[in-house]
């Protein structure tokens, strides 16, 4: 069974489907990319997923449950996150608070209001294997607002990462990220836990071909082809879509 | 990795670091409790400070922690004020402390009710809700002026002694102890609640709505349990007025009295506790010497203080007297004498 899928998925914004008749399955533990050129609806199937938006028409199934009608705060607590294209990150907080209040909301403590933040070594002891997995220990205590902007892509990661989802939604990573900075960030996403079930959008096809094991083809909202990449990478109807541009990299 | 276990105790000993008292805070309420003997000609001014301040600080942490922008806290306000009135004046319940405990219950509930109302919508829609749902309030007041007096008011309240013990007497001595005994616990709670899991993730909520509930926060909840609290506070203070003034009249619920709140804040600022207590103590005292120099015009005066603070920004103040808050921290540290240990945590430690 996939561990999330999605049954003829529909959102229209007045008279424009942004996603039309999406049906996609994506499997325990894979590295599955969804491509696609510019306004094919890809942040939309994120929006979707993520209860950002409600669907049109169609459901949303996460390891067999139906979560079409869930908000967004549930669907974290059965186990799927995701991060922003644009940043949405905290900026008044530091990275530590930031991920503190992940993990404290995962641990059930994110009510607690008698309790000081930072005393209970649960939470400590996960946001410090966060803080390393993530390299973000030298800048934990900045303010988010003035750190380098490789290093809030980071943080954005952390934060989805540090719901401890099941299924990871990662809406363009490397959007934006200078060249010294990216190698890190890559990095980082290659060495994610391999149980950890991640959904990719991507423009950067180097990206793209060297981490994903499927790929989906979105455009104008439908999907368009699902495949191994190489497969993806031989179909000349995607050669056409992406007109000129590199794939088989 | 080897940095494993320091870096645990950097981060419990960072995040304990930002709930500490400050040596800045701790003389604060020094010398607040010190104006007891101090000033004992001002206790009837200090008195109504006190409670300014705790009402202003039942919107700072709405406003401040949540953005959540009210003209209604008069409601709760007003609520908590005729019930402790009406308790006192029919006998239900004569011990003072446990009737303002009961009144700010009550205006809790009333918030808890009305927070539905309020998280709907934007900042605009929160300000008329919030205000309709006090304007609503003051006319239920004013049509059934059987049980509250009407525009006469609530006449005939008598406030037994505080615990028994202590009774109110003609100079507001024992008013203004009892005040500000009220506000410091209310203020200690607030504070606890800020520096919680809970008041972290009301900041992010207020920081980013979309974000917060990206990582799994009922966004929705927290902010009634915030506008709840916020309204049993407003209630406390409302209760106490008419405790410490054994009278409760129609203007408890005025627009005046909310708007108010929103001046003490922009003098003192929001987001971190002390705005809504600072803004009280300058705008009552304010407000005191210049009605004493113009009785007519002080709303003038007012007026233009705040259109001055507005254009200097409190950005500005803020670096005008760094020098002087960083003197006293600094004082404070040595006075206080803290194990090196802790200095030595920096952030450059890794």
């Amino acid at each position: 069974m996939p561990i999330l899928e999605t049954i003829r998925l529909e959102k229209r914004f007045g008279g424009i489907a942004a996603a039309h008749d999406v049906t996609l399955a994506i499997e325990q533990g894979a590295r599955h990319a969804l491509i696609g050129p510019n306004g094919a609806g890809k942040t939309t199937v994120i929006n979707l997923l993520s209860g950002v938006l409600k669907p049109t028409a169609g459901s949303i199934l996460l390891e067999g449950r139906d979560i079409t009608a869930l908000e967004p705060h549930q669907r974290v607590r059965l186990g799927m996150a995701r991060t922003f294209q644009i940043n949405q990150l905290f900026l008044d907080l530091t990275p530590l608070e930031t991920i503190g209040l992940a993990v404290s909301e995962r641990l059930g403590s994110g009510a607690d209001w008698w309790r000081l933040v930072g005393s209970k070594p649960a939470v400590t002891d996960e946001i410090v294997e966060i803080v390393e997995r993530f390299r973000l220990a030298d800048v934990m205590h900045e303010r988010t607002a003035i750190l380098p902007y490789g290093k809030q892509r980071l943080l954005e990661i952390a934060l989805a990462f540090s719901c401890r989802p099941r299924v990871l939604l990662l809406d363009e990573p490397a959007a934006g990220v200078p060249e010294a900075e990216r190698q890190e960030l890559l990095a980082t996403i290659a060495a994610l836990p391999a149980e950890v079930t991640v959904l990719l959008i991507e423009h950067d096809m180097d990206l793209v071909f060297s981490f994903a094991d499927r790929i989906s083809v979105l455009v104008n909202g439908s999907l368009f082809v699902d495949g191994a990449p190489e497969e993806v990478a031989r179909d000349p109807r995607v050669k056409a879509v992406y007109l000129g541009e590199e794939l088989d990299a | 990795m080897s940095a494993m276990v320091p870096l645990a105790d950097d981060v419990s000993a960072f995040l304990a670091r930002r709930a500490r008292w400050s040596p800045l805070e701790i003389a604060f309420w020094i010398f607040a409790f010190a104006t007891i003997w101090l000033f004992p000609g001002k206790y009837l001014i200090m008195k109504d400070t006190a409670i300014l301040a705790l009402f202003a600080l039942s919107l700072d942490l709405i406003l401040g922690y949540a953005g959540i922008i009210s003209l209604g806290q008069a409601a709760f306000f007003g609520l908590a004020g005729y019930f402790s009135g009406l308790v006192a004046k029919y006998g239900i319940i004569n011990e003072p402390v446990i009737a303002l405990v009961l009144s700010g219950l009550v205006a809790a509930a009333l918030g808890f009710v009305t927070s539905f109302l309020v998280l709907r919508g934007s900042d605009l829609t929160r300000l008329m809700v919030t205000l309709g749902v006090s304007l609503m309030l003051g006319e239920l007041a004013n049509r059934y002026s059987n049980i509250t007096g009407g525009a006469d008011g609530l006449q005939g309240v008598t406030i037994a002694p505080i615990l028994g013990l202590l009774r109110f007497d003609l100079y507001g001595h024992t008013s203004y102890i009892y005040s500000l005994i009220v506000l410091f616990i209310c203020f200690v709670i607030a504070r606890r609640i800020v520096y919680s899991p809970f008041g972290l993730s009301l900041r992010s909520v207020k920081g980013n709505a979309l974000r917060a509930a990206a990582i799994g926060i009922p966004v929705k909840w927290r902010l009634v349990a915030i506008y709840t609290v916020s309204a049993g506070i407003a209630g406390i203070a409302g209760a106490l007025l008419t405790q410490t003034t054994a009278f409760c009249s129609l203007d408890v619920f005025s627009l005046d009295r909310s708007a108010d709140l929103l001046l003490v804040l922009i003098i003192g600022g929001t987001g971190y506790l002390y705005g809504g207590l600072i803004g009280a103590v300058i705008y009552k005292f304010l407000q005191d010497w210049i009605a004493s120099l113009t009785p007519q015009y002080w709303q003038f005066w007012i007026g233009l203080v705040l259109v001055v603070i507005v254009l200097v920004g409190r950005d500005r103040v803020e670096r005008w007297t760094a020098a002087l808050r960083g003197a006293i921290a600094r004082l404070g540290t040595r006075l206080m004498a803290r194990p090196a240990s802790l200095g030595s945590a920096a952030p450059d430690g890794h």
